[in-house]
């Protein structure tokens, strides 16, 4: 009980209500003014005891925030033990929390008693709601008493297959609790360690990857079916999570995958790229078989997926990324994160310490990687000791010619600081460098011989040190310097530097050969009252002078040797034995003494001057074993790379099979995917527009059309909307649809679970069906979803509610699936929590379009892509026939959907051979294209004869954007670099789209989405036909039916983003028109409204 | 029609369940007494069933035995317990989240701020022979944890800073004082931020749903009434996909303001120059819109902004693909976003320093004079300028006139501030006297470096702008506001 609470209450129960105000839940404003009197604990124990036994909820509440006053303090409370148990299950709830604070505190200590409440917890894991469970299991898993291992192994169990994620996520915790209670368990933990891996909520990642850390962090095998799902999850998981994850996932690639850094010159971005290519280009590569590295894509998988976490704001987060990249990456790309780690620098003092220590790590090993950012490092006289240490050691560690000028001048600064443990460190650092960069050791050296003459002693001590190791790296010219600090050797007491002088003076006593004795002669004087250190290097001094210059020394060495015989510490007199019998001739020692003067005065190789971070490589960065440069408890090593790569397919999760077959079976005509799953695999995986998804969005857009093929265009459209909304309302929470994604993507792990998705995507496309007007259909796909109903359903988490609700009607059920798939059901418990309110779609945001562009739904069924209107047979000249050396080309844009990819242009390119000879060996060389650009070429052509011609066509990913394609087109001799630059009107695909969805469409891309101008047009564009074929002859655009005569709408989407491009042209009154484009990709949309103007406005 | 019947059907059986649970609750309290005769026959139900599996595993019914050998620290905690201590070292707070860590390990924390003199130097990690001690050191206070195996240090110190932010949201000050005095709800907090030693939930908005703040309005209706701070409601947001929003938001005002504050870092040498120059900024946040609000905040030169790290509400894709901030943005005060300011631009400093700070070798006199000017401030007034520095311990004492506002000079600890105030480029500030020095002692190597503090209202000096800001998902008209601020961050001038 506090002093405070007590103040309170002696003061009297009539103010104590007033005293409220201020009062802390610790006083007890109404306690009886009595109970301040008490002074003993007993007693106060005693009161205490009864106001538990009270009837009243306030009075039970005041002894327990007492109590737990008394906890936070550290005192003794567990007599109340069997007082307080009694009240676990109490209606009150902060009641019942602080006794289950009170319970994980002292049930260990009363077992017996503990077993009470046991009762009431094993009740709640049963409560229909999900946060009484999970309270439950939290409390129960911690209350260390080993009789109720069982107990907790069951309900570990049963809440590991709870529906709520939340409950699983605690279940997770009590893994671990359970553990360290009772290692016997392990075995039967690690079977629900690895059901709680499979699951797919980010919410319980994080918590099993860390109770499989601490369980079985050596079972990697249970890793490698959700190694993928981790990877993609990862973003959405919270950041406690995200550490956790992370560094499992580090130790895990060192052990799946061969080292990235073997050849890291050859292997360039552009390789990495190749790989995440379509199928195509895997042919392709089967000729150049010459690159020896290949990442695994499941490698690169989780690299690249990691990147968007270097922005986190949390710092262990970017560190457990940067310490990834570090390990894993290829070379050339760790260099990402030093500008995260940089920023870091600005948070708290402990984060910038241990950040700063290891990038010390770092840039001993890489200095190009900080070297940007050396300004960073400079320090600040505010900074604390610790900091500027370590800024300090980066900065010496990133010296190099360049810089050392302008370092140098910083570390004069530095030298001069009122701090004088960094002055001395400052020094050492001016040593390092003037040994590592010998341009400046000269400079260097007088530098810290002007320090020599400083007025503190610690930096003259300093200097010494550092100019010691420096001459011994330098042995030419310092006779000077050595007299110099001769003299010093009257004022400096510091025995580290007097050491240093003595055994300058001695080793080099050659070149002051009338200093050295004189020396001798002041330090036997005063030996008994030096330091240790000190003492050995005048015997040391003594020793080599006699062999030297025994004339004139002989005497005081031997002096010297007497005072050591009789020297208090054991080492000197050892010292003292061993030199003597060296040295001085007599009988005994007769072979080694010839050999004196070579031991003592042998060459000594000069000190080298390292970081102390040298070796500290040998932990893992990031960990609390790398700060403390000691293996902690419970480091795991990180292994190296393994020679060869384990079995890769180990990771496959039957996904690939299934959706080719899929695509087949919908008779979609889609290239094969390559026998190597691996590709398609992580092409799936790619972050914006998965081939995967996408095609599983245009068979099914398709699936739809065929369905109802006499549809008619206006209905389509309305159910499309129609479903918009609905999609809308689903992904409405931000993170929502990524999540979607991700689970659809993890999805696919199963088969079985693959063609329910399927089922359910159907159903979703077929609901919206439903509900517009045609009633027939909607019959009939309320028929298909029933079927796929059960089972969806048992596999979704979903909870008493839900399946209460099954009863219900059938669209009811649809809607509790689609919200058991935006994988957290809120539905359960509060109604206020789920935003059923669906909005209508002019309200919706451009970000949640851009959001839904990802998934499969919504986009494609609203939008379909049409053939175009109108394809225009212009040529573009691609190699002239006289640059060519007979080769001509050229290509022109076909407009129809590209068969090599969704987001690429399809160009046909039509090579003609003017010569009077075959050529041979037509192909495609190497290509120079600009970042994010892909593109797909043509098989080689054997051979063209003389005056023949052929149309090849080819794939060209633009990015949506008009950056040129710059490619070699080679025959067998010559090679001649070409490039296709695209008009901007054929980075289009035409969609149909009614009036009313172009309207809504258009509502959402204003703003800063829209462009438009006022043109003049000419006289004969302005009928609605010559109007219409003008517009799509420049660019790719779909025609959108009009209501109105004078306004003329026409709508596309971008071949590479999928984003809509919505172009309106209102003609106004004296031939003057309004140009509009509505799209979110501004730049395009503003260079074609440049394009579009002289097109209307010329005749 | 089925429509209908589907809004119709689905909220009931929600708010069923929880008056059935509340309902059983009450009726469990009023058989209290009958309750406890229940219990034990079901303990005894339990003693059974368990003593019979121990027999049959052949080990001690009890398994007492095996406590101490099987209860042995295999690690299974990240943070095993917390210690606040203050600075004259009293251990006034300590909560173990397993088994209780004597108070004793804090010795070697002890001998290690012994060490280390000052509270700063404090190393931020500290090995004992069975513990780690992970440290941070906030307000006044030191934060011990208390871990046993490897754990990523930063994982630690993260979270330590997180919670004396919590603490800080809870309480508007973190101090020993507040902390003792609210230390039922520190506790309670503390409980529900780590489970097991793993951080559970470190959200300030889920937390106060969890536990409410105390205020003083509501610790007297908690007087009077009895109720608590414990929040009734069971808490959403851990459950919800917007981990980070409130649910059930409501104003009758919708404000949404932003705060662009930009810090200058700059070293600048004694002849004036630049030696390094950064830009960093944050966009602190205070959104009190109803409900969930989809908001997006675009800039007119977002390429100015180099790295950034976003509150985990920003939508990460849409920033990577169009420089746009959308977010549903977190209910009350938050840090949006922080920036850097890349390197390439330069950094325009908006005041100078002129010094002109001497010691004569013979004398026991100095000379100190400095002037603060604008410099480079787009029209705008340079105010709450404040000059500290730490004089070199030779100095005595200072007899120095300000031409303006007010400067103090500790002789203990040496430290000089000097209170400018606004400068008026008409009549620079200045500051001029002189310095006695201890008789005998040499003059001191270094000049003192002066720390400069200012601010600059209405100016983001980078010129980041924010172009504009738009609001979907509800349908009122929130009030929007947006303020620039430029501030000096770790300013020094060397002289």
């Amino acid at each position: 009980m506090s002093a405070s609470g007590l103040g309170y209450n002696e003061q009297g129960g009539e103010a104590a209500t007033e005293q409220g105000q201020e009062a802390t839940p610790t006083t007890a404003p109404s306690v009886p003014a009595a109970f301040g009197l008490f002074s003993s604990d007993t007693k106060k124990n005693e009161d205490l005891k009864q106001m538990l036994e009270s009837n009243k909820d306030s009075a039970k509440l005041d002894a327990m925030k007492r109590i737990v006053g008394m906890i936070a303090k550290g005192k003794n409370a567990s007599e109340l033990f069997p007082a307080v148990v009694k009240n676990v299950a109490s209606k009150n709830i902060e009641i019942k929390k602080l006794v289950y604070v009170y319970l994980m505190r002292y049930a260990e200590e009363q077992q017996d008693l503990a077993l009470l409440s046991i009762s009431t917890f094993q009740r709640a894991l049963k409560d229909p709601n999900q946060l009484i469970r999970a309270s439950a299991l939290r409390v129960l898993s911690s209350i260390r008493v080993p009789i109720i291992v069982p107990i907790m192994m069951l309900a570990i169990k049963e809440a590991s297959a709870d529906l709520s994620p939340y409950v699983r996520k605690n279940a997770a915790h009590a893994i671990q609790k359970l553990y360290s209670l009772d290692p016997e368990q392990k075995e039967m933990l690690i079977e629900v360690i690895e059901k709680l891996l499979k699951d797919k909520s980010t919410l319980v990642a994080g918590s099993v990857v860390m109770a499989f850390e601490e369980v079985c962090p050596d079972r990697i095998d249970l890793i490698h079916k959700n190694y993928r799902k981790l990877c993609n999850l990862l973003v959405d998981v919270e950041e406690w999570g995200q550490v956790v994850i992370i560094h499992m996932l580090t130790r895990y690639a060192r052990t799946q995958f061969v080292s990235p850094w073997k050849e890291d010159g050859v292997l360039e971005e552009e390789n990495e790229k190749d790989f995440y290519e379509s199928d195509e280009e895997q042919k392709e590569k089967d000729q150049k078989v010459k690159k020896p590295y290949a990442m695994d894509p499941d490698h690169r998988l989780l690299i690249r997926n990691t990147k968007p976490l270097l922005q986190s704001r949390n710092a262990a987060v970017v560190m457990a990324v940067a310490q990834l990249y570090w390990h894993l990456a290829p070379k050339s790309e760790a260099g990402i994160v030093s500008k995260s780690l940089v920023r870091l620098l600005r948070s708290n003092r402990e984060v910038q310490y241990i950040v700063l220590q290891n990038i010390a790590t770092m840039s001993i090993q890489r200095k190009g990687m900080f070297e940007p950012y050396l300004k960073s490092f400079y320090v600040r006289s505010t900074d604390p000791t610790m900091i500027k240490t370590s800024k300090l050691e980066i900065l010496t560690n990133l010296a190099n010619e360049a810089n050392i000028s302008t370092l140098l001048r910083e570390f004069q600064t530095y030298v001069k600081s009122q701090d004088k443990q960094f002055a001395a460190a400052t020094i050492q650092a001016i040593g390092r460098c003037a040994t590592n960069i010998s341009e400046v050791t000269d400079t260097c050296l007088n530098g810290l011989v002007c320090l020599l003459s400083n007025r503190d002693e610690i930096v003259v001590a300093e200097s010494v040190v550092v100019i010691k190791k420096l001459l011994q790296t330098q042995p030419a010219h310092h006779g000077e310097i050595i007299k110099h600090m001769a003299k010093l050797l009257d004022t400096i007491t510091v025995p580290v530097a007097r050491a240093s002088i003595l055994w300058l003076i001695g080793e080099y006593c050659e070149r002051v050969p009338k200093i050295a004795p004189d020396v001798l002669r002041k330090m036997a004087k005063s030996f008994t009252n030096e330091d240790d250190l000190v003492k050995l290097q005048i015997l040391n001094l003594g020793a080599k002078l006699y062999l030297t210059n025994s004339k004139q020394t002989k005497l005081l060495t031997q002096y010297i040797l007497n005072l050591g015989k009789y020297d208090q510490s054991y080492d000197i007199r050892d010292r003292t034995r061993f030199i003597r019998q060296l040295i001085v001739p007599n009988e005994k020692s007769g072979a080694l003494s010839k050999y004196a003067k070579k031991i003592f005065l042998a060459q000594k190789p000069a000190p080298l001057l390292e970081s102390p971070f040298k070796d500290r490589d040998r932990f893992q960065l990031g960990t609390l074993s790398h700060t403390l440069n000691t293996k902690a408890t419970g480091y795991l090593e990180l292994s190296n790379w393994p020679e060869v790569a384990p079995d890769p397919s180990v990771r496959n999760v039957e996904v690939i099979e299934l959706g080719k077959e899929w695509s087949v079976a919908l008779g979609k005509a889609k290239k094969e995917k390559p026998t190597e799953k691996f590709y398609s695999d992580a092409e799936e995986e790619e972050s914006a527009s998965t081939t995967d998804t996408e095609s599983e969005s245009t068979s099914e857009s398709e699936k739809e059309e065929n369905g109802k093929e006499e549809g008619s265009s206006m209905e389509n459209s309305e159910s499309s909307s129609e479903e918009l909304s609905d999609s809308e309302s689903e992904s409405k929470e931000g993170t929502a649809k990524k999540k979607f994604k991700t689970i659809e993507e993890s999805d696919s792990d199963d088969p079985e679970k693959k063609t329910k998705m399927i089922s359910k995507k159907k159903e979703s496309s077929g609901s919206s069906g439903s509900e517009s007007s045609s009633t027939e259909e909607s019959s009939s796909d309320s028929e298909s979803e029933s079927d796929s109903e059960s089972d969806v359903e048992s596999r979704k988490p979903k909870n008493a509610i839900a399946s209460k609700r099954k009863e219900m009607s059938v669209p009811e059920r649809k809607a509790s699936t689609k919200q058991d798939v935006s994988l957290l059901d809120l539905d359960d418990f509060n109604p206020v929590s789920t935003p059923v309110a669906v909005p209508t779609p002019a309200i919706l945001s451009p970000s949640l379009v851009a959001d839904l562009e990802g998934l499969s739904l919504s986009r494609s069924s609203v939008i379909d892509v049409s053939s175009p209107i109108f394809v225009p047979m212009k040529t573009h000249e691609l190699l002239h026939r006289m640059s060519g050396k007979g080769l001509a080309a050229h290509y022109h844009f076909s407009r129809q959907p590209c068969i090599y990819g969704n987001q690429m242009v399809s160009v046909q390119v039509t090579l003609t051979n003017t010569t009077d000879q075959k050529l041979e060996n037509i192909h495609v060389g190497e290509r120079k294209l600009p970042a994010g650009m892909k593109m797909h070429v043509f098989n080689p052509i054997e051979f063209l004869e003389p005056e023949e011609s052929i149309t090849v066509s080819m794939g060209i990913d633009f990015c949506d954007s008009t950056q040129t394609a710059s490619f070699q087109l080679c025959t067998k001799e010559d090679n001649f670099n070409v490039n296709i630059q695209p008009p901007i009107g054929e980075l289009l695909l035409p969609v149909t789209m009614s009036e009313k969805d172009f309207k809504t469409e258009q509502g959402m891309l204003t703003g800063m989405n829209e462009t438009s101008a006022t043109i003049t047009v000419a006289p004969q564009n302005s009928t609605r036909l010559v109007l219409l074929e003008k517009v799509v002859k420049a660019a790719n655009l779909g025609v959108v039916p009009s209501g109105q005569d004078n306004i003329h709408r026409f709508a596309a989407k971008t071949v590479h983003s999928g984003s809509l491009m919505l172009v309106t042209v209102e003609l106004k009154e004296g031939s003057t028109a309004q140009l509009i484009i509505n799209t979110e990709k501004t730049v395009i949309g503003s260079i074609l409204l440049r394009e579009l103007k002289p097109v209307l406005s010329q005749g | 029609m089925i429509d209908s019947k589907l809004v119709h059907s689905t909220p009931p059986p929600i708010t069923k369940w929880q008056e059935l649970t509340s309902a059983k609750l009450e009726h469990e309290h009023l058989m209290m007494n009958l309750q406890f005769a229940k219990k034990i026959v079901t303990l005894a139900a339990v003693f059974f069933r368990w003593t019979w599996i121990e027999l049959l595993q052949n080990r001690d019914p009890l398994g007492r035995q095996s406590v101490s050998s099987t209860c042995t620290p295999l690690g299974s905690t990240m943070i095993h317990s917390l210690f606040l201590i203050n600075s004259s070292g009293d251990i006034f707070l300590e909560k173990h989240w397993k088994s209780v860590v004597s108070r004793s390990v804090c010795d070697y924390f002890f001998e290690a701020q012994e060490r280390a003199t000052e509270a700063e130097n404090v190393p931020p990690v500290i090995p004992t022979p069975h513990h780690y001690l992970l440290n941070v050191y906030r307000h006044k206070i030191f934060f011990v944890a208390v871990i046993q195996t490897e754990v990523p240090p930063l994982f630690v110190i993260e979270f330590l800073h997180r919670v004396v932010d919590t603490f800080q949201d809870y309480f508007g000050v973190c101090s020993e004082v507040v902390i003792k005095d609210n230390v039922v709800v520190v506790y309670e907090v503390l409980e529900e931020m780590l489970d097991n030693g793993f951080p559970l939930a470190t959200e300030s908005n889920i937390l106060k749903e969890l536990i409410k703040p105390p205020t003083i309005l509501r610790t007297v209706v908690n007087t009077i009434t009895g109720s608590t701070n414990v929040g009734d409601q069971l808490p959403t947001g851990q459950l919800s996909v917007v981990p980070w929003r409130r649910t059930g938001v409501k104003y009758t005002n919708n404000e949404a303001y932003f705060d662009v504050i930009e810090e200058i870092d700059a070293i600048i040498d004694k002849s004036g120059s630049t030696i390094t120059a950064e830009i960093q900024g944050v966009i602190d946040a205070c959104v009190k819109l109803t409900g969930m609000p989809d908001l997006t905040l675009s800039f007119m030169n977002p390429r100015l902004l180099d790295d950034v790290s976003f509150h985990p509400c920003v939508r990460f894709k849409r920033w990577e693909s169009e420089r746009i901030l959308s977010f549903i943005p977190p209910d009350g005060n938050f840090r949006l976003l922080s920036y850097h300011v890349s390197a390439q631009n330069l950094v325009a400093i908006p005041v100078y320093v002129k010094h002109n700070i001497s010691f004569r070798d013979s004398s026991s006199l100095g000379r100190f004079e400095i002037t603060v000017g604008p410099k480079q401030t787009m029209g705008k007034t340079v105010e709450g300028v404040m000059v500290t520095s730490q004089m070199p311990k030779g100095v005595l004492n200072m007899s120095l006139t300000p031409s303006q506002g007010m400067h103090t000079f500790d002789p203990v600890t040496k430290l000089l501030s000097w209170d400018v105030g606004k400068i008026n480029p008409q009549k620079l500030p200045n500051l001029k006297g002189t310095m006695s020095l201890q008789a005998g002692t040499s003059k001191p190597d270094e000049n003192p470096t002066i720390n400069l503090q200012f601010k600059i209202q209405q100016l983001a000096i980078s010129g980041l702008k924010v172009n504009r800001l738009d609001m979907y998902g509800e349908k009122y008209k929130p009030f929007k506001g947006i303020k620039y601020m430029t501030k000096a961050g770790k300013f020094q001038v060397r002289t």
